[in-house]
């Protein structure tokens, strides 16, 4: 099983990285970019565990580690290998 | 007064930090290792700048969950004074001991520089010796040193007069071009509810002599043991 989580900037903290990717895409003349917000992508591989215990852990691994709730938002899925 | 300084795998000022304690100020200083849960009976504790477990994930997450900062906390929270430094001031936010965050400086860039900070408050452990209002030159060198935090943490800062430094020109105003990190409200340190932990980006162990640039980090730990 493998828990893929998404670590991102919360709207209301400046992204400096996220806008400098955006303005170097602009230089490449993607003019359709109009944001580019950077975070982290982390894959857990897990075992032993059910979906629903699985979906409980990895929710308290963001909250306590993966994650600065003060500064950052979290998704994850949860796939079977 | 007898002080610990941490040492976590990854940092680099805790050499210093001793030397500007027992060399500097004729204090006890002796050395916590990250593994080690007892504090050996220190009455001050200071956690230096470095890279902690090299940054990984974010600065100061992994080192929030190393064994000797359960009895930092724990120490703190028994009223003990604790000073962070750089990388000791991000632990302190990510362990929850202080509030808000550090992310990376607005310019992307590493910042190595003297700057000049002005003291806010007296009532902390750590600038009880300064005046309020006073206007210190300290060293500043990160990447991450751009405070943030939410508008009702801002206020209560505020509230409980707990932002103790701020970035200033030369004339002592918190303006924006005096700002080197974008650091919200040019905000350089703050402390906790009671006063006894204090948090800041720039290196008051790095001040400490005349030779090296400036000696008014002095007052930092001199406030500590009055």
């Amino acid at each position: 099983m493998l828990a893929k989580v998404y670590v991102t900037p919360k709207k209301a903290i400046l992204d400096p990285q996220g806008t400098a990717i955006a303005h170097s895409l602009h230089a490449l003349d993607y003019t359709e970019v109009s944001e580019v917000r950077m975070g982290k992508y982390l894959e857990v591989r897990l075992t032993g565990l059910s979906r629903p215990h699985a979906e409980r852990r990895v929710e308290e691994m963001c909250q306590r580690l993966l994650a600065n709730l003060i500064i950052e938002d979290f998704r994850f899925e949860i796939v079977e290998e | 007064m007898k002080w610990g300084v941490v040492t976590f795998p990854g940092s680099n000022d805790d050499r210093d930090s001793v030397y500007c304690l027992e060399r500097v100020l004729g204090q006890e200083a002796i050395s916590l290792w990250h593994k080690d849960r007892d504090l050996h009976g220190v009455e001050a504790i200071v956690l230096p700048g470095g890279f902690s477990y090299g940054d990984y994930l974010r600065c100061g997450a992994v080192a929030r969950f190393s064994p000797v900062m359960s009895s930092v906390m724990a120490f703190a929270r028994a009223g003990g004074p604790v000073l962070g430094m750089c990388n000791g001031f991000q632990i302190l936010c990510e362990s929850g001991l202080l509030p808000g965050a550090l992310v990376r400086n607005r310019s992307l860039s590493f910042i190595c520089e003297w700057v000049a900070v002005r003291v806010e408050t007296t009532r902390t452990r750590f600038t009880a010796r300064c005046a309020a209002g006073e206007c210190l030159s300290l060293p500043i060198k990160h990447g991450e040193g751009c405070y943030v935090a939410d508008e009702a943490t801002l206020k209560a800062l505020q509230d409980n007069e707990q932002i103790v430094f701020r970035y200033v020109n030369q004339a002592g105003e918190a303006l924006e071009s005096a700002n080197p990190n974008g650091a919200v409200q040019n905000i350089a340190g703050v402390t906790n509810t009671s006063g006894n932990v204090v948090g800041l980006m720039p290196h008051p162990e790095h001040a400490v002599e005349a030779l090296l640039g400036g000696e008014d980090g002095r007052k930092l730990f001199r406030s500590a043991f009055g």
